[in-house]
C-alpha cells in the first residue's frame, strides 16, 4: 500500500488549544456536580479540515488523561505488523475446527429434505447400533427459526415443525468422520408434507402457504437481530416497522424533480471459510467448548441457559476463527447439539458444518425488494424521502433495508416501511451491516438520478444534503485521489465495444459501544506485560490493537504485551459486531492499563520513564515490586458527551468497464475513503477496508443463492457454483482513513468492518449507469442481467 | 469503423481477466498423479491400511482407509493441521500442500495415491521462529485476516516463487487464483507475494 498514509499520519497536526465548548470549571466544580467525575479537555476535529481544538468532557476521574492525537504517539495509529502474524501464516494458530482431544468423537447432522412439513416420527434405532456410534440426539428445538408467539396457535406436533429444507432434526457422535456419515444416514424420518413457499413474491399473496400459522418473531440471540415482537403480521408478511418524520407528501409537492424507482437484491450467503462448529467437553465440573465464534460470551451464556449452568460452569475458548460477517453468535444448533452429544457420550464431541450446511443453513443476508422515491428543489436539496422494502429472511426476521434512508441525509420529511416476509427457507442472520448494502444500493442510485435530472454532480448533490463532516472530507480526498473531475463523463460515453464508466457511493453506520467490555492488565516482578480478555479476533486484529494500547500506556514494545484473548475465564469482551469491538473494549483496555501503571508507581514510589528521562524503566521499576504482580481490571466506561447522532461512514469510488457484447462487468479500481474515529492500527484498517470492498464487489457481481423451487434445497451450496470473488477479479484498491477526533472515550476509537463494504455494490451500480446509460435495478449484476438490459437499450435505441 | 480501445487493452486479455477462476491447482493436482504409477493397485481395504508417508523430511507409519483423503490424513491422523480443508472439492486451495514440490489440493488426493513422494505441509515450510521468507512477507504486508485461508495461500505463492523468482502481478494473481479469501486479504497477497520475490525468496 503507497505509504500516503504514514505520511499523513506523520504531518504535524495544527492543534489550537481552545475548548470549543468552553466552560469555566474548575475540577472541584466538576468533581461537585457528579461525584466521582472530572472535568477533561479532550481532543476534537478531523486533521487537515481545521485546526484540531479541544472540547470538556465530564469524565470518570480515575480514567487517564485526554490521549494526544496519533501524530504524537508512538504506536497507536501506526502500522503495527499483526502480533499473530507468525502463527496464522505458518499453521500453528489452532483455529476451534484443528482441536483435538483424546477420546474425540465426532458429530454430523440430519437435516430435512422437505421445506414444510410435521414430523411423524424418528427412527434412531439402526444409527444406534452402528458400531463407531457413541450418542444420539433428536432435536427438541430448532434454535434459530422464528417462534409462533402464541404457543397454542402452532401446528401440533410431537417433533419440531419442519420450516425449510435443510433444517437440522437428529445428530449422532461416533469415533470418526465417517462412522458418522454413515450413522445418520440409517436414522428414518417420516414427514407428513405441508404445503410450502420459497419466493419472497409469491410467500406475500393472499393465499399462499402460511409459513407460520400465527404471527411469529425470531430471538435475538439467533444473531438476525431479532425485533420488536409487537410488528403487526398477517399472513407471511410481518411489518411495516415504520418511521416517519415531517409530511412526505408536501416534501414531494414542493420538490422540483423526484425520482422514483424499485431496486430488488439477492440472497448472499456469508461463506466464512471455517464453518459454525464447536468442540464441546461435557465434564461434571465443568463444560468446555472451543467454538468458531464472533462473541465467546454470547455462546457461554445461551448454553449456560439452555444446560442450566451457572456462567461460572461454562468455558468458551477462541483462540483463532476463520471468519464469521454476522453469522457466528450464540450457541447456535451446533453449539447446543455438540453439548447434548458429548453429555450422553460421556466424551468430548466435534461437531462442524460441512459446506454445504454451512452454504445451506449457516445464515444469509436476506433478500429485498425495495421501493424509492425521492425529491429535491431546483438548489438541490433534498425535500421528501419515502422508502419501503420487502425482503425474507425465511424463517426469520430482520430483512428491512431503510438504514441508509433513515441517516445519510439530512431530509424533514422521511416516511420508510420495512416488512419481513416469511418463507420456507432457511434463517437469515445478522451479515455485515445488515440492512445497509441493499439499501445503499437503492437508495444512492436514487441520488444519482436526481443529481442527473438536476443536472448536478453527484458530489455536489451529496455536498448539499449531508451533514457529516467526516464524509465531506471523504469526498474532497477520493475525488482528488481518484481523479473524479477527468473521469465523471457524460453517461456511455465510449463509442466502443466496451465502456468504461466511474461511481460513487458512502456509507453510514453507528457507533455501537458494548458496555460488557472488559480486560485484565498484569505487570509481573519479572517486567513482563500481560493483558487478558474474553475478547475474540474475528480477523480485525484486536489482538494488536490491545497490544498497541498497552504498549502505549506502559511505555513499552507492543510485542512484549502478551495478550490472552477468547478465554471466558478472562474478564468479558465485546462481540466482534457491528464495527463495535474496537470502540468498545479499548477504552478499558487503556484504563487498565493506566490503573495498573499507578498500582504500580504506588508500590515502588518512583517515576515512570517517559516523563522524566532519569526515571526506570517498566522493568527496573517492576523489579522493586514488593509482591509478584499487579493487576487491575477495567470495564468500559459510558461514553464521554451525550449519545445521539453518533456515526461512521465512508465514500467509495469505483472505475468499472463493461463489456458490452460479453455483459461481463469488471471493477478495475476502487478508491475508499473512510473513517473510524481515531485510527488505531493503519495496516489492519487497510485490511479491513480491503475486505468489505472486495466483499461488496463479489456481492454486486457474483454472489447468488438458489434454492431448487421444488424442494427448497440449496443447489449451488458449495465454491464453485457459488461465486465468490477471486485473486483475478480483484481490482487496484486505494485505501486512506481520515482521522476523526471526537472525544468520545479514553482512546476516542472506532470501528470499520460494516461501512467498508456497505457503498461498494451502489458505487458499481453507478458506475455501470455512467459506462453505458443504463440503470441496473437487481443485483448480482450477471452477464445475462447486462445483456437483457442493454438489449432494451438497442431496442429504445431503434424502435 | 470501430474505434480500438484507448489504453490498447485488447478484448482477450479482458476477457480472460475477467472470467471467475476455477482452482488453479487442482488442473496440477489430477495432472501430476494421473501419470504416475500407483503403488497401491491391488485391490486394498475397506479397513484400515498400513502405511508411510514422507512428510516434511520425515516418515510417519500409520493406517488409514483407503478412501481417506491426504487432507484428513494430516489433519485427523498426524495432527498436522496448518492444512485446512474449506470446501474438500477442489474449489477452494485452502488444503493446498506440495507434492515433490508440486501444489495439489490434498482434499482432491488419496493419502494411498502418494506413495513414496514427499509431502510438504505449511508446517514443514517455515516455524513462528524461523518463518520461510514468503510468511514474512505475509506477516509484514497483513496479508492474514481470520488466517483459514493463509496456509493454502502461502502455499501457492511460495511455489510460485520457487519455479519463477521474478514474478509479474499478473504470475501472482495466477498462482493464487485458486485460493479463495472471503476476508479479502488478496491486495496484501500480491504485495507481500511481489516483496518476497525481490528479496529473493
Ligand atoms: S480445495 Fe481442498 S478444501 Fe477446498
Ligand atoms: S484471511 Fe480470512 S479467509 Fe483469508
Amino acid at each position: 500500500m503507497p505509504p500516503a498514509n504514514q505520511q499523513q499520519q506523520k504531518k504535524k497536526q495544527q492543534i489550537k488549544e481552545e475548548p470549543r465548548a468552553v466552560t469555566e470549571k474548575t475540577q472541584d466544580q466538576a468533581a461537585r456536580e457528579k461525584p466521582g467525575t472530572r472535568k477533561e479537555s479532550v481532543y476534537f476535529g478531523i486533521p487537515g479540515t481545521e485546526p484540531l481544538t479541544r472540547i470538556e468532557r465530564t469524565v470518570p476521574a480515575d480514567e487517564p488523561p485526554a490521549l494526544p492525537p496519533n501524530d504524537q504517539l508512538k504506536y497507536i495509529g501506526n502500522r503495527v505488523p499483526r502480533q499473530d502474524g507468525r502463527f496464522k501464516t505458518t499453521g500453528a494458530a489452532k483455529y476451534p475446527s484443528d482441536t483435538h482431544l483424546p477420546n474425540m468423537l465426532y458429530g454430523k447432522f440430519l437435516s430435512s429434505t422437505v421445506p414444510h412439513a410435521r414430523v411423524s416420527s424418528v427412527d434412531t434405532s439402526s444409527a444406534e447400533r452402528h458400531p463407531g456410534v457413541k450418542a444420539v440426539h433428536v432435536i427438541e428445538n430448532d434454535l434459530l427459526s422464528a417462534q409462533v408467539l402464541d404457543k397454542t396457535k402452532e401446528v401440533q406436533s410431537k417433533y419440531p415443525v419442519i420450516r425449510y429444507s435443510g433444517q437440522p432434526i437428529a445428530a449422532v457422535a461416533a469415533t470418526s468422520p465417517q462412522a458418522a456419515q454413515e450413522a445418520v444416514s440409517l436414522i428414518k424420518v417420516q414427514y407428513e408434507e405441508l404445503p410450502f413457499v420459497l419466493g419472497a413474491d409469491e410467500a406475500r399473496r393472499p393465499d399462499a402457504p402460511k409459513v407460520f400459522p400465527a404471527p411469529a418473531a425470531q430471538a435475538e440471540t439467533a444473531g438476525g437481530g431479532g425485533g420488536s415482537e409487537k410488528v403487526p403480521q398477517s399472513g407471511n408478511v410481518r411489518g411495516p416497522e415504520r418511521k416517519d418524520a415531517g409530511d412526505v407528501a408536501k416534501g414531494f409537492a414542493a420538490s422540483d424533480a423526484m425520482v422514483e424507482g424499485e431496486f430488488r437484491t439477492q440472497v448472499q450467503t456469508h461463506s466464512a471459510l471455517e464453518p459454525h462448529g464447536v468442540v464441546a467437553d461435557w465434564k461434571p465440573d465443568m463444560l468446555t467448548v472451543s467454538a468458531s465464534t464472533q462473541s465467546t460470551m454470547s455462546v457461554r451464556d445461551e448454553l449456560a441457559t439452555i444446560f442450566k449452568l451457572p456462567k461460572s460452569k461454562v468455558r468458551v475458548l477462541t483462540e483463532y476463527m476463520g471468519g464469521g460477517f454476522g453469522a457466528k453468535f450464540g450457541a447456535g444448533n451446533v453449539g447446543v447439539v455438540a453439548v447434548h452429544l458429548s453429555k450422553k457420550a460421556g466424551a468430548p464431541v466435534k461437531l462442524f458444518s460441512d459446506r454445504k450446511e454451512e452454504h445451506w443453513t449457516g445464515g444469509n443476508r436476506p433478500d429485498s425488494q425495495q421501493h424509492v422515491k425521492i425529491g429535491a428543489t431546483r438548489d438541490g436539496k433534498l425535500q421528501a424521502i419515502q422508502f419501503t422494502s420487502y425482503g425474507t429472511a425465511g424463517v426469520g426476521t430482520g430483512a428491512g433495508t431503510a438504514g441508509p434512508a433513515h441517516a445519510m441525509y439530512k431530509c424533514d420529511n422521511l416516511k420508510t416501511e420495512e416488512y419481513d416476509v416469511f418463507t420456507n427457507a432457511s434463517p437469515g442472520t445478522a451479515f455485515r451491516a445488515p440492512g445497509h448494502p441493499p439499501g445503499c444500493f437503492a437508495l444512492e442510485q436514487a441520488m444519482d438520478q436526481l443529481a442527473e435530472k438536476l443536472g448536478m454532480d453527484p458530489l455536489v448533490i451529496r455536498d448539499l444534503n449531508d451533514e457529516s463532516p467526516a464524509r465531506r472530507e471523504e469526498r474532497r480526498i477520493g475525488a482528488e485521489k481518484f481523479g473524479w473531475k477527468q473521469k465523471f463523463r457524460r453517461p456511455n460515453s465510449d463509442p466502443g465495444p466496451i465502456k468504461r464508466g466511474v461511481g460513487v457511493a458512502q456509507s453510514v453506520w453507528y457507533r455501537i459501544v458494548n458496555m460488557d467490555s472488559g480486560v485484565e492488565v498484569r505487570i509481573n516482578r519479572d517486567g513482563s506485560v500481560e493483558a487478558l480478555s474474553a475478547v475474540q479476533d474475528i480477523g480485525g486484529g484486536i489482538k494488536t490493537v490491545i497490544a498497541q494500547v498497552v504498549a502505549e500506556e506502559l511505555g513499552i514494545q507492543p510485542r512484549d504485551v502478551q495478550v490472552t484473548i477468547g478465554d471466558t475465564v478472562s474478564p468479558p469482551g465485546p462481540p466482534s459486531g457491528g464495527s463495535m469491538t474496537t470502540t468498545s473494549i479499548t477504552p478499558a483496555v487503556r484504563n487498565a492499563a493506566y490503573k495498573a501503571k499507578q498500582q504500580l508507581l504506588a508500590h515502588v514510589k518512583a517515576p515512570l520513564r517517559g516523563a522524566d528521562p532519569v526515571s526506570l524503566s517498566l522493568k527496573q521499576l517492576a523489579a522493586r515490586l514488593p509482591i509478584e504482580m499487579v493487576s487491575a481490571t477495567a470495564q468500559r466506561s459510558p461514553e464521554y458527551g451525550k449519545r445521539e447522532g453518533m456515526f461512521l461512514g465512508g465514500v467509495q469510488f469505483v472505475e468499472v468497464r463493461v463489456d458490452t457484447e460479453t455483459g461481463i462487468v469488471k471493477v478495475e479500481h476502487v478508491v475508499a475513503v473512510h473513517d473510524c474515529g481515531r485510527p488505531m492500527n493503519m495496516l489492519q484498517l487497510e485490511s479491513q477496508v480491503n475486505g468489505g470492498v472486495l466483499q461488496g464487489i463479489s456481492y454486486a457481481l457474483y454472489e447468488n443463492r438458489r434454492l431448487d423451487r421444488n424442494t427448497g434445497i440449496m443447489v449451488n451450496p458449495n465454491l464453485e457454483q457459488y461465486k465468490i470473488l477471486g485473486a483475478k477479479e480483484t481490482p487496484t484498491i486505494e485505501v486512506h482513513i481520515i482521522e476523526h477526533y471526537l472525544a468520545r472515550s479514553s482512546t476516542d476509537a472506532g470501528g470499520i468492518g460494516e461501512p467498508a463494504t456497505i457503498p461498494t455494490a451502489a458505487a458499481i451500480a453507478n458506475a455501470f449507469y455512467n459506462a453505458t446509460g443504463v440503470r441496473v435495478r437487481e443485483l448480482p449484476i450477471t452477464p445475462a442481467r447486462v445483456l437483457a438490459a442493454l438489449g432494451n437499450l438497442r431496442q429504445g435505441a431503434t424502435a | 469503423m470501430s474505434k480500438k480501445q484507448n489504453d490498447g487493452l485488447s478484448r482477450r486479455q479482458f476477457l480472460r481477466g475477467s472470467a471467475l477462476t476455477a482452482a488453479g491447482t487442482t488442473i496440477l493436482n489430477s495432472g501430476l498423479l494421473a501419470h504416475a504409477e500407483s503403488p497401491t493397485s491391488n485391490a486394498v481395504g475397506p479397513g484400515p491400511v498400513p502405511i508411510t508417508l514422507r512428510i516434511n523430511g520425515k516418515d510417519h507409519d500409520l493406517s488409514v482407509e483407503p478412501r481417506t483423503t491426504l487432507a484428513d490424513a494430516l489433519r485427523d491422523t498426524l495432527h498436522l493441521t496448518g492444512t485446512k480443508v474449506v470446501c474438500d472439492r477442489g474449489a477452494c486451495s485452502a488444503c493446498t500442500v506440495w507434492i515433490d514440490g508440486i501444489p495439489v489440493n490434498s482434499c482432491l488426493t488419496f493419502v494411498l495415491d502418494v506413495g513414496q513422494r514427499e509431502v510438504t505441509t505449511i508446517e514443514g515450510l517455515g516455524t513462528p521462529d524461523h518463518m520461510h521468507p514468503v510468511q514474512a512477507a505475509f506477516v509484514e504486508y497483513d496479508a492474514a485476516q481470520c488466517g483459514y485461508c493463509t496456509p493454502g495461500m502461502v502455499m501457492s505463492t511460495a511455489a510460485l516463487l520457487k519455479s519463477n523468482p521474478n514474478p509479474t502481478l499478473e504470475d501472482v494473481q495466477h498462482a493464487v487464483s485458486g485460493n479463495l479469501c472471503r476476508c479479502g486479504t488478496y491486495p496484501k497477497v500480491f504485495a507481500a507475494a511481489l516483496a518476497a520475490a525481490r528479496k529473493g525468496a
